[in-house]
């Protein structure tokens, strides 16, 4: 148990160090190492919460690929974030202000709260106790039968959002040549080769 | 020394007022404002796992994974937009994302 508590102190505080490092790093880059940083150690919290499958999907697609992405990106645009980090300072009373006010809501509801009497009778997919199945089979019984329609939005959303990003960033050049599928198909033979006789002693022209 | 349902919500909280600190304090900068728009979805996220993990209730767990989904379209989507806009304008300046001001 002693393990445990350390484990969550080591990866809450390295977590909430690294979130701290995203929103007031100089460099853009620096701040997307940080959030990667932030995930990593949050599926670490997955994992000692006991939801593995959850954990490794986070780094899966977080680290693989939101970061990644974000990264090319920061990199990719040639923007001057040293003229973008000006007037900080100006927004540091209200957002501080503001942060302040709902953390301390958000704290309060932490340590006031209880669990009401009916939640128990409530639960419609119990997780199956520890070493019975893993976490992913259990998920994966509750997520493919009674969640299909959840997943299949999903599948959806993800499907809209590629397309949607493709056709944002596509840019068709007017100079360029493209390959033209149909035109190489409808060749025939005639308008191919010619066939020239050609008299002996003579070249062709 | 237990390590309760009230630890994981502290964390998750320290994490959404970040994301939202993270808004105010880069109002100049889109990528920022992004990347602090996936720290609160993360925050989100440790909450339902939580309460998932400790009301015993493996929903909550299905929930997060529908939120890390909306989480990564919404991502590709803002970058896209990004990088479209920044062709066209040379800027990712909020203050100049104003086109539409009537």
């Amino acid at each position: 148990m002693i393990i445990n508590a350390i484990f969550f102190y080591l990866f809450a505080g390295v977590c909430i160090a690294s979130a701290v490092m995203v929103i007031t790093s100089r460099n853009p880059v620096h701040s997307v190492l940080f959030l990667i940083l932030a995930f990593v150690n949050a599926a670490g919290l997955f994992v000692l919460m006991g939801a593995e499958f959850l954990a490794m999907i986070l780094i899966v697609v977080y680290v693989g690929a939101v970061a990644v992405l974000f990264l090319f990106v920061v990199m990719m645009l040639d923007v001057d974030f040293a003229e973008l980090r000006q007037g900080v300072l100006n927004y540091l009373p209200v957002g501080a202000l503001i942060g302040a006010i709902l953390l301390a809501e958000l704290l309060t509801v932490v340590f006031a709260w209880v669990i009401g009497p009916d939640v128990a009778k409530a639960i419609t997919a119990p997780i199956p106790p520890a070493g019975d199945i893993s976490n992913t089979q259990a998920l994966g019984l509750v997520l493919y039968t009674r969640y299909v329609y959840y997943f299949q939005a999903a599948g959806i959303i993800l499907l809209v959002a590629m397309v949607g990003a493709i056709v944002l960033t596509l840019q068709h050049k007017p100079n360029v040549r493209r390959q033209n599928i149909a035109d190489q198909v409808a060749r025939r033979r005639d308008t191919a080769i010619d066939v020239v006789k050609v008299k002996s002693g003579q070249g062709l022209q | 020394m237990t390590i309760g349902l009230g630890h994981y919500l502290s964390v998750a909280a320290i994490l959404f007022t970040l994301g939202i600190l993270g808004i105010f304090l880069n109002r100049k900068n889109v990528i920022v404002i992004l990347m602090s728009i996936e720290l609160i979805l993360l925050a989100v996220n440790v909450n339902l796992v939580a309460f998932s993990t400790f009301l015993g209730d493996i929903v909550g767990q299905v929930y997060a994974l529908i939120v890390l989904t909306v989480a990564a379209a919404e991502a590709a989507i803002g970058l896209a937009i990004l990088v479209a806009y920044f062709r066209n304008r040379g800027s990712i300046a909020v203050e100049d994302i104003n086109l539409m001001k009537g």
